[in-house]
């Protein structure tokens, strides 16, 4: 009756959040119980990382929050509609870039376009624009295996970006690479996060990593994963974002997290 | 190999074998073993005749739709059992049957329900080539990086764009290596075929240069046989390599 009587407020109480998980449970056929009633929203316009122990199941949750896994139990919803599937509204980042190595930079980023039917003239002119905003003008015709682990990296998110979702589901994304070139895409994906509205989830075992680039924490406990905290790390994230790694309530997150994650550990 | 300071291809020493074959034949070691001078001589008499040519397009015709078969049937084929695993179940069995079985005792069968034409060099063809493309096929599909699989769902690929897009690409290593290894398996399914049957192509040849003692047009109809067989199988293999790259770096 209220939805009824007051449909302004409605429509913003169902896309408040991009993504709703209720219930989501995982057994895989071997009998691993690997989610336990995961309940979690990801705000519209945040990035939220999930971090637990190894084994945790972070990431069979970002590929059924994907669609690319079916939860045994539990509901997905996304922008509101419960999804069973990939959709048009989330892209996703693989840990190991997933490029095609037969095919160059530009026909890897524009791929997602391609499937979808768009004219070649613009699928190029689009994955163009998302090559130079990850960095890589000039690169448009090499192979993968002719870039840097960090470039080949930078080719998936353009491809991830290229589809125009809502939500980027984000795998371990940074974890191939090496620890110098990690450190630029976490100032990077900080600045992404500025300039695209968009949803990330971002799926990371790295503490520091977790605290340094997101909004909202999910922490989940050992397994059968269950969030066992949420936490909203409130630094401010300027200009300077060297600055970050010595603000206070970085350093207290950081600490507060690895002190409840030390206990799963052995 | 370095000799005195000079670099020596490795191709000098077919030179080596030739100059022995020549003084071998000079001697009248064995009427089997004709000098290789006239080998060459009877090559340049062969080829030109009639029979010769009729020979060769008989065999190649029947080399080439063996071989457009097998790849036709046999990828796909492949691809399917790559994929399913009821088709893998199905047809897994007979295929490791047919690759390690002896076949040339299967064309007797073949002649039996096909006559002495080509129909039956063409099937034998198709029994030496076509499990062995089916076989590594098979391999390159199963051998397609799961990321790059739930890349191309995650993408919203149909079963069809998926396929046609990544899996047959991913795969083509594979394939071509199947490919290769099958065309130089169907070399010796149409000479065996021929020589089984008897009166067709390359088959009738060697059997009329050998009952006539004809040694030197038996050798030169040989070293033809061979040398096209090697061609082939290098070209393929140059085929290959060039695709290689992206075989290596997906690990």
């Amino acid at each position: 009756m209220t939805i009824h009587a007051e449909p302004t407020t409605s429509p913003a109480t169902v896309t408040d959040c991009a993504v709703e998980l209720r219930g989501v449970s995982k057994v895989y056929a071997g009998g691993v119980h690997a989610l336990d009633a995961v309940s979690v929203d990801f705000p519209r316009g945040r990035l939220t990382s999930l971090l637990g122990p190894s084994g945790c199941g972070k990431t069979t949750l970002l590929k059924i929050i994907a669609g690319l896994l079916p939860a045994t139990s539990g509901e997905v919803l996304v922008n509101g509609k419960s999804v069973r599937g990939p959709g048009p509204e989330r892209a996703f980042v693989f840990q190991d870039f997933a490029l095609m190595p037969w095919a160059t930079v530009l026909a890897n980023v524009a791929f997602g376009l391609h499937l979808r039917g768009v004219g070649k003239a613009e699928c190029q002119d689009t994955a163009r624009h998302y090559i130079a905003e990850v960095g890589l003008s000039g690169f448009d015709d090499k192979y993968p295996h002719e870039l840097s682990g960090g470039m080949r990296q930078r080719v998936g998110l353009a491809r991830a970006l290229a589809v125009k979702a809502d939500v980027l589901l984000m795998d371990e994304p940074f974890s191939a690479v090496d620890e110098q070139t990690r450190r630029k895409f976490q100032e990077d994906l900080l600045r992404l996060r500025a300039i695209e509205n968009k949803t990330f989830v971002f799926v990371t075992h790295s503490i520091e990593e977790a605290v340094y680039v997101s909004d909202r924490i999910v922490l989940l406990s050992t397994r059968p994963g269950r969030v066992s905290q949420v936490i909203a790390p409130d630094i401010p994230r300027g200009d300077d974002v060297d600055a970050i790694r010595r603000h206070p309530v970085y350093l207290d997150t950081v600490d507060t997290i690895w002190r409840g994650l030390k206990r799963y550990l052995d | 190999m370095i000799i005195l300071g000079y670099r020596i291809p490795m191709a000098a020493s077919l030179l080596v074998w030739g100059a022995l074959w020549e003084i071998a034949g000079q001697l009248q070691v064995s009427f089997l073993l004709p000098p290789l001078s006239s080998v060459f001589a009877a090559m340049v008499e062969i080829v030109p005749t009639r029979t010769f040519l009729s020979a060769l397009w008989v065999t190649g015709y029947a080399f080439i739709i063996g071989n457009f078969l097998s790849i036709a049937v046999g990828v796909p084929l492949g691809l399917l059992m790559g994929r399913s695993v009821i088709a893998d179940r199905i047809f897994l069995p007979w295929v490791n049957v047919f690759l390690s079985a002896p076949l040339t005792a299967l064309v007797p069968v073949i002649m039996v329900l096909f006559g002495l034409g080509q129909t039956t060099i063409i099937l034998t063809v198709v029994l030496f080539a076509m499990w062995i493309i089916v076989l590594d096929t098979r391999a390159g599909m199963r051998s397609v990086a799961p990321s790059l699989a739930e890349m191309a769902h995650s993408f919203g690929a149909s079963p069809w764009q998926a396929f046609r897009r990544v899996y047959f690409w991913a795969a083509l290593p594979e394939i071509l290596a199947g490919v290769r290894l099958g065309v130089i398996r169907s070399v010796k399914g149409v000479i065996i075929g021929q020589l089984l049957v008897t009166i067709v192509g390359f088959g009738a040849l060697f059997q009329i240069y050998g009952s006539k003692f004809l040694m030197e047009e038996f050798w030169a109809a040989l070293f033809i046989l061979f040398a096209f067989a090697f061609l082939l199988a290098e070209g393929l293999a140059w085929l290959e390599r060039r695709v290689d790259y992206y075989a290596a770096s997906r690990a």
